[in-house]
């Protein structure tokens, strides 16, 4: 791999090189290194661009890194993966996507991530979306993730999108059986014309399931951003909904909430706020010695950690 | 030392010009603890913020250490070694006590040392060292980490701007007892502003402000036994 594929593999996957245990590296919309372990097999799928995932059930302390990196200009990258964790499954998956465009046509990666998690299965799975580049070319990621939750099962996914990407539509939704858990860590910051919008259906249809829902973001400059949960209660659950944004410059952010309960004993909260950076905290920083440039970068820094 | 020469602060609104502080000129000796004490609306919390640089004079000097900084921007003042505890203190999304306490240090503060400063304002250190700045703390738990940050600073001088506001008698207790703590070590010179008689007991001078000025300065030992008077005489039904 040359200087900016490692640096790409970094900055999306924390990873210095080829990473331990099973992994596939996805490169410019083909495969650019796959590892499987006894415990997780990990194929190309025959029909359509992708992979599938196969966990077998029990496997428990052990990662899946499948980093995306598009370093050409012009490239359209469309890929299928399903993920099929056995039960009694524990496994990190570390995904993300990273795009560094030098030319002026744009790229774009499009990952459609379908999650099957068997009965007490667990997964946590990071996905951090980067973009680079000192061409005109648009960056644009556009990720689809459906995730079915079998009964007690756990679920912990973070996504990050921090800087660089011009572009994003973000799709999730996820259907949880008895006692299911999801935990959902969205944290966005767009800049300059960025625009990015974040649907996402939340259906527990399961005795006890229960969803946490946080997303923090932060729009600067002239960018836009739409976040649209939404979670449904179709038996006795828990949901909670916590949407955080802060507003600078000439940017511009909706939020709509919609939560809506097919149960008597559906529990659902959504909360939403957006707001700019509150004077005094600025104003804090500074009798602490911090510049007002610094005090702001503190801010969203910590917002966002 | 610091020096206020003829401050003035005047706001303008619809009405016209409204004077807040008018002419007054008073001295902080090294190492000396002096309470600025008087009625709401009578200027305090404007003359604490004028010191600290967050609003700026219409007139007059502000003097520190011999240095003019009545221009000075207020991260100027801080470096300059003034710091300032607010009334009601920000909260911070994302931040831990100890990434407060750091910030405040001005690098990475060891975590034994995060621990004294937090046991000196009364909290289990244990406790409240990975907590979030956020609303998740009270109003006392708030006010006591707020005087652990100007702790963790190294001052030349500290201003807290009504430390008692806010909260309950049980922690204003534990502040008193913080502030007794901090007047035995300290090196630096303290501005307090207060209404509390128990944090004038243990100042070296006291202020009295109303309408803008300066209405009384001197020893604590002598000013405070004339302000009780005064209270002890003002029911006329007496």
């Amino acid at each position: 791999m040359n200087k900016t594929e490692l640096h790409m593999l970094e900055a999306v996957a924390d990873l210095h090189g080829v990473p331990q245990g099973a992994y596939n590296i996805r490169k410019d919309g083909e495969g650019a290194g796959r590892q499987s372990t006894a415990n997780i097999i990990i194929e190309p799928k025959t029909d359509k661009p992708g992979i599938d995932i196969t966990v077998k059930p029990g496997t428990k302390n052990e990662s899946i890194h499948i980093p995306v990196i598009i370093t050409k200009s012009g490239v359209e990258d469309l890929v299928y993966n399903d993920f099929f964790i056995g039960d009694y499954a524990d496994v990190l998956i570390v995904a993300g996507c990273g795009i560094h465009n030098s030319g002026d046509a744009k790229s774009e990666h499009d990952g459609i991530h379908r999650f099957h998690i068997g009965k007490n299965a667990r997964i946590k799975y990071v996905e951090k979306h980067y973009g680079e580049g000192e061409g005109t070319g648009e960056r644009v990621l556009n990720p689809v993730t459906e995730i079915f939750m079998d009964e007690n099962s756990f679920c912990e996914m973070e996504s990050v999108q921090i800087r660089g990407v011009d572009s994003t539509k973000r799709d999730t939704v996820a259907k949880l059986e008895k006692g299911a858990r999801l935990v959902i860590l969205e944290k966005l910051m767009t800049h300059g014309n960025q625009v990015a919008h974040s649907d996402m259906v939340i259906e527990l249809n399961g005795d006890g399931a229960s969803s946490q829902i946080i997303s923090r973001s932060v729009a600067k400059d002239n960018s836009e951003q739409v976040f649209y949960p939404r979670a449904v209660g179709n038996a006795p659950c828990k949901a909670h909904v916590q949407c955080d944004s802060i507003i600078m410059d000439n940017a511009k952010i909706r939020s709509i909430p919609e939560i809506a309960a097919n149960h008597w004993d559906a529990n659902i909260i959504h909360e939403a706020a957006i707001g700019r950076i509150n004077n005094d905290q600025l104003l804090k920083l500074q009798t602490m010695g911090k510049t007002e440039q610094e005090a702001e970068e503190i801010i969203i820094n910590c917002f966002l950690k | 030392m610091l020096e206020l020469k003829n401050i003035s602060f005047n706001v303008a609104d619809e009405k016209g010009e409204k004077d807040i502080i008018t002419d007054v000129s008073l001295t902080v000796e090294d190492g000396k603890f002096l309470v600025i004490t008087g009625p709401n609306g009578g200027g305090k919390s404007t003359l604490a913020k004028l010191i600290m640089g967050i609003e700026k004079p219409t007139g007059g000097q502000i003097i520190w250490n011999g240095t003019d900084i009545t221009d000075m921007s207020i991260t100027e003042r801080a470096k300059l070694g003034i710091g300032y505890a607010f009334q009601h203190p920000p909260r911070f999304k994302g931040l831990s006590v100890r990434d407060l306490l750091s910030l405040a240090h001005g690098s990475d503060l060891p975590e034994d040392q995060c621990c004294a400063y937090l046991t000196q304002v009364g909290l289990c250190s244990k406790d409240y060292l990975n907590r979030q700045v956020d609303s998740s703390l009270s109003g006392g738990e708030i006010k006591r980490i707020e005087i652990a940050t100007l702790m963790a600073r190294n001052l030349d001088l500290a201003i807290y701007d009504e430390p008692e506001a806010g909260i309950d008698l049980w922690s204003f207790n534990m502040l008193v007892e913080s502030f007794k703590a901090i007047t035995k070590t300290r090196k630096e010179s303290m501005v307090i502003i207060s209404h509390q008689e128990r944090i004038m007991k243990i100042a070296d001078e006291i202020a009295i402000i109303a309408n803008g000025v300066v209405k009384k300065k001197g020893p604590a030992e002598e000013v405070f036994p004339e302000l009780m008077a005064e209270f002890d005489n003002s029911c006329s039904f007496r």
